[in-house]
């Protein structure tokens, strides 16, 4: 809005230092905070004590301390995946089913050849993983490209077709000797899980992998050109596809490396957390994983901060029903109120 | 209804957008609002109709001070705007989408829905029909029924902003003789345009803002001679008049750029059939015609958009037949369609990176050389902005230069839809510069747009369409306006056709 013959820049002038995101999102979290506590007292517990346990508990011994790095690690890789999808605007419900894919694919080489050098199999399990979660999520993209099948739709189908496969393995070909369970496979031989540190469950290969996923990912997304192509599809695939973006290509690949990303943390939940296939193998992280993007959005800087805080709050909440008294899926009230007030202050401030 | 505004202010941070307007707007006339692009127009008529709310100063309507919170409360104390793009829901029929958006009691039930709408349709001679759907109808219908729909609620001042952009001279006309209609019946009509001939066509008074102010001595009754208007409009001195010369290049001996043997093509009830076409190399072409007459289907086989049902499409000798838009862009042309921030941009990203998209090579983004080429193209085609803009907070003229900017040097051919639509003369003049540049190095220019001095103005070819039916390619040194008027109009169309059989169904 300027006239042409003055020499005003003609961008609309920058939103007042009050609107900045940081204030915004101090907002969302006090706004969040106020109605768990809400929700707490009307349940009777101590707001203050089970905030105490929330926010502190997953630090209060080391064996909290590598339970939430192993929960921390998986969450972030799906994440960081996440944030691919979310930048070319798709909402990759089917995360959930990669990592489950992921999972099941990693399980191949450790029961085909355990023989091999441990490394080596732990190399192919994650190569797996990777290889599995991305054929998965190829295969909604497939759906959503080539089909027209909305992205959301394709990933929750897909989801239960990935839980029927894992469920028909761990009762059907890949049942223990003697006995079919629901429960798992047979686990795996000790020599073939992740080395942990002494007596605890924290295996250092898995948050490394996870920190080398994520800065791979922030670098794509803000350094290269393909990041940058994502975004100009997420944001109008018609002009993107005007200035010569090959736009649907883009899609399909931006699902198949968030598959890829997931597949890996299906594979260290094999290897480094559960050492068997279960039925409940992804453990809701996708889910999860899911509500941090909605947070974090098409920005990786931002998943190893709020992936950390959301396992934080799952690990420190365990201690909930017997401390207090109370049910410990009072973190899920916590991450989710999080989510809702950011996306409402998000919203606020993108009111004129 | 008499509307008036006192010192009316708005800010949009360091921006005053409008800045202590007064104005009044008597009822039972039509008053012309006239002003270049971001000249406070547009903001002044949503002040008006209670899409934003004023800093300073107030609103009056009969004397009588009134805050307007939102459009509703607008609507309900008489004030109704049309907008640009008519705001309905394509999937309803007319009948639905003025149900909908009227309040209950305005339109209590479906047969005095349909009872009104036939009414004030018979009687402002509208051609809507309630049962039509939405998607049938054209840009002017669609815009019928938004003023039925705010007479309907009881608007008796009506805001129209550029109402005559994207339909056809009929229904201007038709729009007209409703609004005169209107004016007569005690209403209050704002009129918003840059289109001078319109304006002193229809209106009573005329009020001309420039930087957010009224310029000069406020409210003028009509006629008001032109070149005065225009100096209002854009200050003393620096623009001459729009009637200037351009200078135009001879008939071309350069190879053609396109080539289209027998191609047929179609979209929705408009097809082209058995086209013949051999479009020059460094020559512009003008497509003239109503809206919707076939030069939308024309334009994007150009492009590689649309896939030729039958024949041959080849760009400098290399048959393209049934290639997509990628393998004509590989080839050299570029589209540059009229909705920019729809097709054309991608609105949040900033300039600097729409050139980071279009670097070559290179899988790592080289930061530095794309703000260089952004802080370039800022400065070669005068955009106003930084590198670190959102496109989309760019105004109209300033994205489509941005868009001419992004244009890389190697292109073969242009296809413009509607290039200067929503610019005013300035920006459009700018816009043009551009363009015959390009043409002079030798590239093809091919664009549509509804006004025919533009097409004067600018074309070395015309292609004149009439329902689906396609002339030879006329230089432009052999018509005159009134001879191409006839021919939009179908008349002696027989003795310029190009294609034989090309038929609207």
């Amino acid at each position: 809005m300027t006239t042409s013959n003055q020499a005003a820049p003609a961008q609309k002038p920058p939103k007042a230092a009050i609107r900045s995101p940081l204030l915004f999102g101090a907002l969302a979290l006090v706004g969040a905070l106020i109605f768990t506590s809400i929700v707490l007292l009307s349940s009777g517990v101590p707001p203050l004590e089970a905030y105490r346990l929330i926010f502190l508990g997953a630090f209060s011994t080391p064996v909290r301390i590598s339970d939430m790095i192993m929960l921390a690690a998986p969450l972030m890789l799906c994440s960081a995946g996440l944030t691919l999808t979310f930048a070319a605007g798709l909402y990759n419900l089917g995360v959930e089913g990669q990592m489950i894919l992921g999972a099941v694919a990693a399980m191949i080489p450790l029961r085909l050849f355990p023989d091999l050098p441990p490394p080596l199999l732990w190399a192919l399990a994650f190569a797996c993983g990777a290889a599995g979660g991305a054929a998965w999520a190829t295969l909604a993209a497939w759906l959503r490209v080539g089909l027209r099948v909305n992205e959301i739709f394709a990933g929750l189908g897909l989801n239960f077709l990935a839980s029927g496969i894992a469920l028909y393995l761990v009762l059907g070909p890949w049942r223990r000797v003697g006995q079919a369970s629901s429960s798992g496979t047979e686990p795996l031989p000790n020599a073939l899980w992740l080395p942990t540190l002494d007596k605890l469950r924290l295996a250092p290969i898995a948050p490394i992998v996870a920190l080398i996923a994520l800065a791979i990912i922030w670098a794509a997304v803000t350094r290269t050109r393909w990041g940058l192509e994502l975004r100009a599809v997420g944001l109008n695939p018609q002009a993107a596809g005007r200035m010569g973006v090959p736009a649907a290509r883009r899609l399909a690949e931006s699902l198949a490396a968030c598959g890829a990303l997931a597949g890996l943390a299906g594979a260290i939940q094999i290897i480094g957390v559960f050492h068997q296939l279960i039925p409940s193998i992804s453990s809701g992280i996708g889910l999860l994983a899911l509500l941090v993007v909605l947070l974090v959005r098409a920005n990786p800087a931002w998943v190893l901060p709020v992936a950390a805080a959301f396992a934080v709050f799952t690990v420190g909440s365990v201690q909930l029903p017997l401390a207090l008294g109370t049910d410990s899926s009072i973190a899920g009230v916590l991450q989710g109120a999080l989510v809702l007030f950011a996306l409402l202050a998000r919203g606020l401030s993108a009111r004129k | 209804m008499e509307v008036s505004v006192h010192n009316l202010t708005k800010v949009f941070g360091t921006l005053r957008a409008n800045d202590g307007v007064s104005l009044r707007f008597a009822e039972g006339q039509i008053h012309g609002v006239l002003g270049e692009n971001g000249a406070g127009k547009s903001t002044l008529m949503k002040l008006l109709s209670g899409f934003l709310r004023p800093d300073g100063g107030e609103v009056l309507l009969e004397g009588k001070p009134v805050a307007l919170g939102d459009p509703g409360a607008a609507l309900r104390a008489g004030v109704g705007m049309v907008h640009q793009e008519p705001l309905d829901v394509p999937g309803f029929s007319a009948l639905e989408n003025l149900l909908c958006a009227a309040p209950r009691w305005a339109l209590p039930s479906r047969t005095e829905a349909r009872n009104t709408l036939t009414v004030l349709a018979g009687r402002l001679g509208f051609s809507v029909a309630p049962d039509d759907p939405i998607s049938a109808l054209t840009v002017g219908q669609r815009q019928q029924l938004e003023i039925i729909r705010l007479l309907a609620c009881g608007a008796r001042a009506l805001i129209l902003d550029e109402p005559t952009t994207g339909i056809t001279a009929a229904q201007a006309r038709s729009l007209f003789v409703a609004l005169r209609r209107l004016a007569a019946e005690g209403n209050t009509v704002l009129f918003v345009s840059h289109k001078l001939d319109e304006v002193a066509d229809l209106c009573d008074t005329v009020s001309v803002l420039r930087a957010g102010r009224v310029v000069g001595e406020g409210q003028m009754a009509m006629p008001q001679p032109q070149e005065r208007l225009l100096r209002m409009m854009f200050g003393g001195g620096g623009h001459s008049s729009p009637q200037v010369e351009t200078p135009r290049r001879g008939v071309s001996t350069a190879p053609p750029a396109w080539q289209l043997n027998r191609v047929a093509a179609r979209d929705g009830n408009m097809a082209l059939t058995d086209l013949n076409l051999a479009i020059p190399a460094g020559a512009v072409v003008g497509l003239a015609g109503l809206e919707g007459s076939g030069q939308q289907i024309l334009l994007r086989l150009l492009c590689g958009q649309f896939r030729p049902s039958a024949g041959r499409i080849s760009l400098a000798g290399a048959d393209l037949t049934g290639a997509g838009a990628a393998a004509f862009r590989r080839g050299g042309v570029e589209y540059l369609p009229a909705d920019r921030l729809v097709e054309g941009v991608v609105g949040p990203l900033t300039l600097a990176e729409h050139f980071a998209l279009l670097q070559p090579e290179g899988a790592i983004i080289d930061r530095r050389a794309a703000e260089g080429a952004a802080r370039q193209a800022i400065t070669d085609y005068s955009i106003k902005a930084m590198p670190a803009s959102p496109i989309m907070a760019l105004s109209g003229g300033n994205q489509q230069r941005a868009m001419l900017a992004m244009i890389p040097d190697n292109t073969r051919a242009l296809v413009c839809e509607q290039p200067t639509r929503g610019l005013d003369v300035a920006s459009a003049r700018a816009i043009w510069g551009r363009l015959l540049a390009r043409r002079d190095a030798g590239c093809a220019v091919v664009f549509a747009t509804a006004d025919l001095d533009e097409i004067l103005e600018y074309s070395d070819y015309v292609l004149v369409f009439f329902a689906g039916q396609i002339s030879r390619l006329l230089p432009r040194a052999e018509l005159s306006a009134p001879r191409l008027a006839e021919l939009i109009g179908g008349v002696d169309f027989a003795t310029v056709a190009g294609s034989r059989g090309a038929t609207a169904t």
